[in-house]
């Protein structure tokens, strides 16, 4: 089950968030940038998985982008990482040349 | 919006409700989205079964009505609106998979729809059809086929299909195939599917794309607990992932390594689970870790010294973020010990020795929680050393004391502790040292701790009776009462003192003296003089010497104590080899080949690699030594399992014989004699020859004479009379015998007319019961061609009895039967005494009785659980059953009066109102609520006219209250109750019965 859907910068400022649970205000801060940390932090080598506490990130970079979809333990991680590159798909199909301008 | 007729507004109203609605506005749109279903629009039909979908998430009773309509949005023409249905079932499914079995056939059509590439191309992904869908279907059909062999042959076709398909190379077919490998290993195993998903891991867990190795590495995981001999394969590959650069495929890894560990490899691993740890930083990662290694540690210890030093490890690196069941556990299993006395010593005594060579150590600083650990251990069992005397000891303790990085909370501990040693160490200065400075300390609890001490020194008699040397694990008599009071409150009465009056009722006095404005303050004080009286100084003193000490010494042990009944895993399992190669005589032929020869497959498997890799770099070859250090013993792991199974067993047994001893000794012999009689009397029926050589051969002695007997009298023709005369002394005897114990009803099957008495006995062992309760119809839930299973229920007033009646319908004998119910959230289960059977002979039944209660409210929950059966001459096996169990079956009348219904009513706020339709039948409302009294067991309280006032409550006390009024053909009711769930569910069922009836 997805948790939350983050669309990120390299800077580490948040361009979307969708919750599909309640978390705080405050404490989606808090989430935010300790998940945009640790996505920073690995290479283009290291998995594109992360556990976080009790639930696993999913993370994928489109040039200065980063989208990170928060899953809990059950969810098929190869799926939700597709699943990234079919939204960004839609956008680009959309919106042309999504990707390099935001 | 929902009624425009604009289809985007429609669309948006539909996405609307289903982001922002609450649960308490669902009932006001849920008509209107019902009729969305049937809109001609497919989007529209789409979102709306999303809509339902996320009512069925927040508040799953208020749709229960319309789940044959997700079965139309199943088949619908539309694909979407057949995705959309999915998510629905996936959820249900995973609730309560046995009620949707009759679907498997659909799912697996689309499913085989799907992947032969029928749907429309948009629903293509980079040329893969619909992948998502696919996924979905494919954790329904591992949720469907779960250990059901029929539904799962139904796909393995279809699972076989797309594991082929699925062969491009793109992420998105790799993410299908983990999932097909997770459905073929879910499901009822074949063995073609097996090895064909064993190959995809294989290419999962070799490929040099990191993501796809991750995912290899979760397949594996989860695999390896149904088949450990696939690690073997890749363990190379494994060992490599462990000197992985990125901290998340090695946690994976170890993650495999921790469901792979057994008796011969837990060394190795944990050591890397260690070092990974020291690594690591992230709490949540830490705690996670420390609580898997500790376990494996108790479970698989190879020896004393290595277990202390792996759980020093633990609690250096866990520290104070670990879970507090770790040393309470690591010190009950001290405490407590194993059979063999010696053995124990040593543990406890190298436990002492480590902890104080990590004492003597110089600017260490350990956690809390260890440092409270030592305390104990030294505490206890410092009377083990020979070098060092109690008084070393203690000054060692004292300088932690003094140590002001340690908490006042483990200071406690080690007061405790030098408490324990000083009546061992005579005399010693530290001792009167601390007391001097700490009497003096401004921490109340320390003072109080030290006050203690220095009293208890200055009689070192009572000092030694009070804390004995290793009495740890010995219950400590307490008397709850206080009589050693009872002098001091007879004086203090005698003075003229009130007596003591419980807090509840100084309580009510005090309220209705406020109510009357009673002005007379003495009453009051006089029973409050009363209660400081008990308390005064003396008491005190005398209460905490008493308390103190088993406050101190039994700190731990009360703790202990409460966590008997927990299995001792370390004991059972790892740590005594040589009792477990006694006890299973049997299973002991077994595993020893077995075990060879997977150690020498294993050996084979490492040689061959050896000789492949001659030329390779010495780095490798150490590798592959880890290799073979890590899997060794792998392949034995069932056997493990194996002796773990006798083992338990054989616990039973025990606890079985126990319950025979506590008959007494004339009862078992009469039992004796009606159970043979009985069997002798199915022998005259059955004319069974076999059967009679088996009863023969059988040990007891008094059978052996009965057994005889009957043959004897089966040669002659001469036999019923003498048999069936006994047999009625007997079966006269019988229910004398068990008229205390309803559990352990017998009833014998007659020799001439078998079936008939089977229905009988099914039958009256609720004739006593029945005559106060009402009960549900038998209904056999699981049987084999041995015995069969029925099942009742019986509404008592304070909880639910369910009781479980095996027959066995086989000739021979059943040695044991043992039923157990799997555990389950929302219920406590209680097994009513007598569960256990020692023996059922052939054509009988006996019934097993649990009462159910209910813990948190629900809709709908089975309760499933094994009956494990042991043959005469055969193994044992095991069959299982599930039993659906519905919040009605908790609901009681509740008879209260009609004022009590409106003071009631008025204090509970969630209700819920709706109208229904009544059938003609009914139309009067006095016939409407003898419906719902029938029914739902509701309790009339008043008829005024039109309007009827009904109560029930859940049990234990949740109590709901039903308001009705009639309008023509309209029954109105309106709900209320303390429970916000309740409401919405009584109305479902109260529909159900108007609609029904």
């Amino acid at each position: 089950m997805i948790k939350f859907f983050l669309m990120v910068n390299k800077q580490g400022q948040t361009r979307l968030s969708k919750y599909y649970e309640h978390v705080d205000i405050n404490k989606r801060t808090l989430l935010e940038t300790e998940v945009i940390k640790s996505c920073l932090s690995r290479s283009n080598e290291q998995c594109s998985f992360i556990e976080y506490k009790d639930f696993k990130l999913i993370y994928r970079q489109y040039a200065a982008l980063f989208i990170v979809v928060g899953v809990n333990d059950t969810e098929n991680e190869m799926a939700i990482y597709e699943f990234i590159h079919n939204f960004v798909e839609v956008l680009d199909e959309y919106f042309s040349r999504v990707v390099n301008n935001v | 919006d929902l009624q425009s007729t604009n289809l985007v507004e429609v669309c948006m109203a539909l996405t609307v409700v289903s982001q922002i609605f609450p649960r308490e506005m669902i009932p006001a749109v849920l008509p209107l989205i019902e009729d969305k279903l049937q809109h001609s629009k497919e989007i529209i039909r789409r979102k709306a079964v999303l809509a339902l979908y996320k009512f069925h998430l927040i508040a799953p009773n208020q749709v229960q009505h319309i789940h044959i309509k997700f079965r139309k949005a199943l088949c619908d023409r539309d694909v979407g609106v057949m995705a959309a249905s999915l998510h629905i079932y996936l959820r249900m499914i995973k609730e309560n998979s046995s009620g949707y079995k009759d679907l498997t056939g659909s799912f697996v059509t689309i499913l085989k729809q799907v992947v032969g590439g029928k749907l429309p191309v948009d629903f293509n992904y980079h040329s893969v059809p619909a992948p998502w869908l696919q996924i979905q279907l494919l954790r329904i059909l591992g949720l469907l086929g779960k250990d059901d062999q029929r539904t799962s042959e139904l796909m393995y076709d279809v699972l076989d299909e797309s594991l082929r398909r699925a062969e491009l190379n793109h992420n998105v077919t790799y993410a299908i195939l983990f999932e097909c490998v997770h459905t073929v290993y879910s499901i009822y195993p074949k063995s073609e599917l097996l090895e064909k998903a064993a190959k995809c891991i294989g290419k999962f867990v070799l490929s040099p794309k990191i993501n796809l190795k991750y995912l290899g590495l979760k397949a594996l995981t989860y695999v390896i607990q149904q088949d450990p001999t696939l690690a073997l394969q890749h363990q190379m590959t494994i060992i490599e992932c462990l000197d992985h650069p990125d901290p998340i495929i090695k946690r994976e890894t170890l993650e495999l390594l921790y469901r792979i560990t057994n008796a011969q490899n837990v060394t190795v691993i944990v050591q890397k689970m260690l070092e990974y740890l020291h690594q690591s930083k992230e709490e949540y990662v830490i705690v996670n870790l420390v609580g898997k290694i500790a376990e494996l540690a108790e479970k698989y210890a190879p020896d004393n010294a290595w277990f202390i030093q792996t759980m020093n490890a633990v609690f250096s690196v866990g520290g104070d973020v670990m879970h507090p069941d770790i040393p309470n556990n690591f010190l009950r299993l001290l405490a407590e010990g194993f059979d063999d006395e010696t053995e124990d010593q040593q543990l406890r005594l190298y436990a002492v020795q480590s902890y104080l060579t990590l004492l003597d150590m110089e600017n260490v600083f350990y956690p809390q929680r260890f440092l409270q650990v030592m305390s104990w251990v030294l505490g206890e069992y410092s009377y083990l050393l020979d070098k060092e005397t109690p008084a070393e000891v203690i000054a060692k303790l004292y300088k932690l004391l003094m140590n002001d990085s340690v908490s006042s909370e483990t200071k406690t501990w080690l007061i405790a502790a030098v408490t324990k040693l000083t009546p061992q160490a005579h005399s010693s200065d530290t001792v009167e040292r601390l007391i001097h400075e700490f009497t003096i300390s401004l921490d109340t609890c320390m003072r109080q701790h030290a006050f203690e001490l220095k009293h208890l020194h200055e009689n070192v008699e009572l000092m030694k009776s009070l804390l004995p040397v290793d009495r740890s694990c010995e219950d400590l008599a307490v008397d709850a009462s206080l009589s050693f009071l009872d002098g001091f409150v007879a004086e203090g009465l005698s003075q003229g003192a009130a007596p003591y009056k419980p807090h509840h009722q100084r309580q009510e006095e005090k309220l209705s003296q406020e109510k009357v404005l009673n002005f007379e303050p003495y009453g009051l004080s006089f029973s409050s003089s009363g209660f400081t009286g008990r308390q005064s100084p003396a008491g005190i003193s005398l209460g905490s010497d008493i308390s103190g000490n088993s406050a101190e010494t039994g700190l731990k042990e009360t703790n202990s104590l409460k966590l008997e009944g927990i299995k001792k895993l370390w004991g059972k399992e790892g740590y005594l080899p040589k009792k477990e190669s006694k006890t299973g005589d049997e299973s002991g032929a077994l595993p020893i080949p077995q075990e060879s020869i997977m150690e020498n497959v294993d050996q084979a498997i490492t040689k061959k690699d050896q000789s492949q890799v001659l030329t390779q770099s010495k780095e490798e070859k150490e590798k592959q030594l880890l290799a073979s250090s890590l899997f060794v013993g792998l392949g034995s792991e069932s056997t493990v399992n194996l002796l773990g199974k006798a083992d338990t067993v054989s616990h039973k047994f025990r606890r079985k014989s126990k319950v025979k001893e506590a008959k007494s000794g004339e009862t078992t012999s009469t039992h004796n004699m009606t159970c043979s009689s009985f069997s002798s009397l199915s022998n005259v029926a059955y004319e069974d020859d076999y059967y009679l050589n088996t009863l023969h051969d059988r040990g007891d002695k008094e059978l052996k004479t009965f057994s005889l007997n009957s043959e004897l009298l089966d040669s002659e023709s001469l036999t019923e009379l003498p048999l069936v005369e006994k047999f009625s002394n007997c079966s006269l005897s019988t229910p004398s015998l068990f008229a205390d114990n309803s559990m352990e009803i017998f009833h014998p099957p007659q020799s001439t007319a078998a079936s008939v008495a089977k229905e009988s006995s099914l039958a009256s062992p609720f004739l006593e019961e029945t005559t106060e309760y009402i009960h549900s119809n038998a209904m056999e839930i699981c049987n084999n061609e041995t015995i069969s299973v029925s099942s009742y229920k019986i509404w008592k007033d304070d909880c639910l009895l369910m009781v479980w009646s095996v027959t066995n319908k086989s000739g021979l004998e059943l040695k044991s039967a043992n039923l157990e119910i799997f555990p389950v959230e929302n219920f406590k289960v209680t097994e009513q005494p007598g569960c256990c059977l020692p023996v059922t002979e052939a054509e009988s039944t006996r019934s097993f009785q649990y009462s159910v209660q209910i813990e948190k409210p629900f809709t709908e929950e089975i309760l499933s659980g094994f009956i494990s059966y042991h043959m005469m001459d055969t193994h044992s096996a095991q069959l299982e059953f599930s039993v659906n169990l519905s919040l009605l079956d908790f609901i009681r009348p509740l008879k209260i009066s009609s004022e009590d219904f409106g003071k009631l009513w008025l204090s509970f706020a969630n209700d819920v109102k709706q109208n229904v339709k009544m059938s003609e039948s009914q139309a009067a409302l006095p016939s409407a609520l003898k419906t719902l009294q029938q029914k739902l067991r509701l309790h009339i309280i008043e008829i005024i006219g039109n309007e009827g006032l009904l109560a029930c409550q859940l049990l234990p006390s949740i109590p709901c209250l039903l308001h009705c009024r009639v309008y023509a053909d309209v029954l109105a009711l309106w709900f209320r109750s303390s429970c916000s769930t309740l409401p919405d569910y009584l109305l479902y069922q109260c529909q159900k019965v108007m609609e029904g009836s």
